[in-house]
């Protein structure tokens, strides 16, 4: 089955990096896995809201349509979470909001504090990394082998410690 | 080697290996970021051309069709307003025979304004003398910029090709694409020879004026150079699955129509949509199938009537409309049903206007209303009241 995944954050945040990083490392794994990675169409602003989107399929994906019900959303910054996302989830769905705050509406992961303490400036592949501890989507081995696929050299090493260390640390 | 690319970024790998040596582009909005990883390849070496940076669209064709009057091989890119702007160029460029390559982002004309995607910019401009085809994915936007070349540069065409890609839901969606080896693209495709540019050694007149005496010679052997690029098309398309193992399948594709009694013709990304939409129907014991035109110009017309003959009804789908009229696809559908004396019920559906999402519900309702009757000409998520 399709997996889907929503991408919320703001323009500069790195949402769509994230979205096409997790497409990269699953569509990599075998001859036999297939993503798109998409953002909302049309034109982009500094600090106004973005999504993102990551389709995952065992077979060619033909539906290029923005998703209607997601597996995950993973929220980059917490003032962009509404209760009308709930009803953006597929059964079994889970939200993930970059917050300290623990809610029964979502799976809170401080991805601020780790991004800081790495010195990153975003917090897209901390929350990516967050995400496959949460889901196993894709495992932190191929999330870098992707980072080191399309991310800038001097920024890789440290990107590839974050997904490493927030997949750990949001498995718990 | 597997890269995950965006449609843009796909189509520019297949330039780079087709070795443009003048690429001329304003890079300005509308225009898509398949100029600018050009550009970056021109700056790191790996791509040996001239980059033109020019003022505006109309001078971006222009510059494209005064390099390839010098004899080299031409790339140029643009979408929606910016190819409105070029309409006076494309006659120039199609009448001077300048096989010249461009990607067209699809995205909608003003007003209102909107850069969102659909196929108003393109279909307006096709009686403009280029060859027009529409990719679905990133994989056959990369590999039309091969084949594209091979085909517009055949002694038997020389005819400028216009490659269609749907605006952001194919030109900035990434996917997993096959790039080939620059060895192969060179088995592919040679190096471009043309007599049709200045020659110092032989010098001729080029780019002339014909009046009525002559005129329509010329526009005869334009036509007839059109129609030629078919069996060019299927013999680029043979060679190609020789050396890079993906086999295309000419002016059209077909899925399930063999044995269908209503089939949704359609063009571009909204192709993949509706084969999960016909599966789900067939599922439910509808015998349903999906055309996809690949190439608007040349026509289909025979291998459409072909595909269709023993339906019950058609559906076109398109985004587009001519205004007064119907869609653009759609009357150039009836009229090849019209030449194989056909007599089959055929509905137009306009969706995707000013990019507005065609959802699963949107193909499956298609269906419904061609399986039962409905008006000629049909707005998707617009009701008109009788």
């Amino acid at each position: 089955m399709m997996k889907e995944i929503l991408w919320l954050g703001r323009g500069g945040q790195g949402a769509f990096t994230a979205a096409k990083l997790l497409g990269a490392a699953y569509a990599a794994k075998s001859e036999d896995a297939y993503s798109l990675a998409f953002p909302s169409f049309g034109p982009e602003r500094r600090g106004a809201p973005v999504r993102a989107f990551t389709k995952l399929d065992a077979k060619p994906i033909l539906d290029r349509s923005e998703t209607e019900l997601a597996d995950y959303i993973v929220i980059l910054d917490e003032t962009l979470y509404s209760d009308g996302l709930q009803k953006l989830l597929k059964p079994g769905g889970q939200i993930i909001v970059n917050t300290r705050t623990k809610k029964p509406d979502w799976k809170a992961f401080d991805g601020d504090t780790l991004a800081k303490s790495l010195r990153l400036p975003v917090v897209n592949t901390v929350m990516l990394g967050a995400l496959s501890g949460v889901s196993g989507v894709v495992s932190v081995s191929d999330l870098e082998t992707a980072i080191e696929g399309y991310l800038a050299p001097k920024i890789r090493e440290k990107n590839k410690l974050a997904v490493a260390q927030a997949a750990k640390e949001a498995a718990v | 080697m597997k890269q995950y690319l965006s449609g843009d970024e796909a189509f520019a790998a297949g330039i780079r290996l087709a070795r443009p040596e003048v690429v001329s582009a304003y890079p300005i909005t509308p225009q898509t970021i398949v100029v600018e990883r050009l550009s970056d390849m021109v700056e790191d070496g790996s791509l040996d051309a001239e980059f033109i940076h020019v003022e505006s669209e109309h001078s971006a064709l222009s510059c494209a069709i005064g390099a390839s009057a010098a004899g080299v091989r031409t790339f140029t890119a643009t979408s929606s307003q910016g190819l409105l702007y070029m309409a006076e160029g494309l006659v120039y460029a199609s009448g001077g025979r300048f096989p010249i390559v461009m990607m067209n982002a699809n995205r909608s004309t003003a007003l209102p304004w909107n850069i969102y995607g659909d196929q108003r910019d393109s279909l307006a401009l096709l009686d403009t003398g280029w060859i027009q085809a529409y990719a679905e994915n990133a994989q056959e936007a990369l590999d039309l910029a091969l084949l594209s070349y091979y085909i517009a540069e055949h002694k038997d065409v020389s005819t400028p090709f216009m490659v269609n890609l749907d605006g952001f839901i194919l030109t900035h969606t990434y996917e997993e694409v096959d790039v080939p080896e620059q060895a192969d693209a060179d088995k592919f495709l040679p190096h471009y020879e043309t007599e049709n540019c200045f020659d110092f050694e032989h010098p001729k007149n080029m780019a002339f004026s014909a009046g009525p005496d002559t005129n329509y010679i010329f526009k005869y052997k334009e036509h007839a150079a059109l129609l030629r690029a078919i069996p060019v098309i299927t013999e680029a398309e043979q060679k190609f699955a020789e050396i890079f193992g993906r086999q295309y399948t000419g002016l059209i594709d077909t899925y399930k129509t063999e044995d269908a009694d209503y089939i949704l013709i359609t063009l571009g990304t909204i192709a993949g949509l509706s084969r999960e939409i016909a599966d789900k129907l067939r599922a439910e014991g509808k015998k349903v199938g999906v055309l996809r035109i690949r190439y608007l110009r040349p026509f289909p017309t025979e291998e459409i009537s072909a595909a269709v003959k023993n339906a019950k009804a058609v559906a076109v789908l398109e985004k587009d409309i001519s205004f007064g009229n119907a869609g653009t696809v759609f009357t150039n559908v009836t009229s090849a049903l019209q030449a194989a004396g056909l007599n089959i019920p055929a509905y137009n559906f306009i969706g995707g206007l000013g990019g507005r999402n065609i959802s699963h519900a949107d193909i499956t309702d298609i269906f419904e209303k061609t399986e039962h009757g409905t008006e000629r000409v049909n707005f998707i998520g617009i009701e008109v009241q009788k």
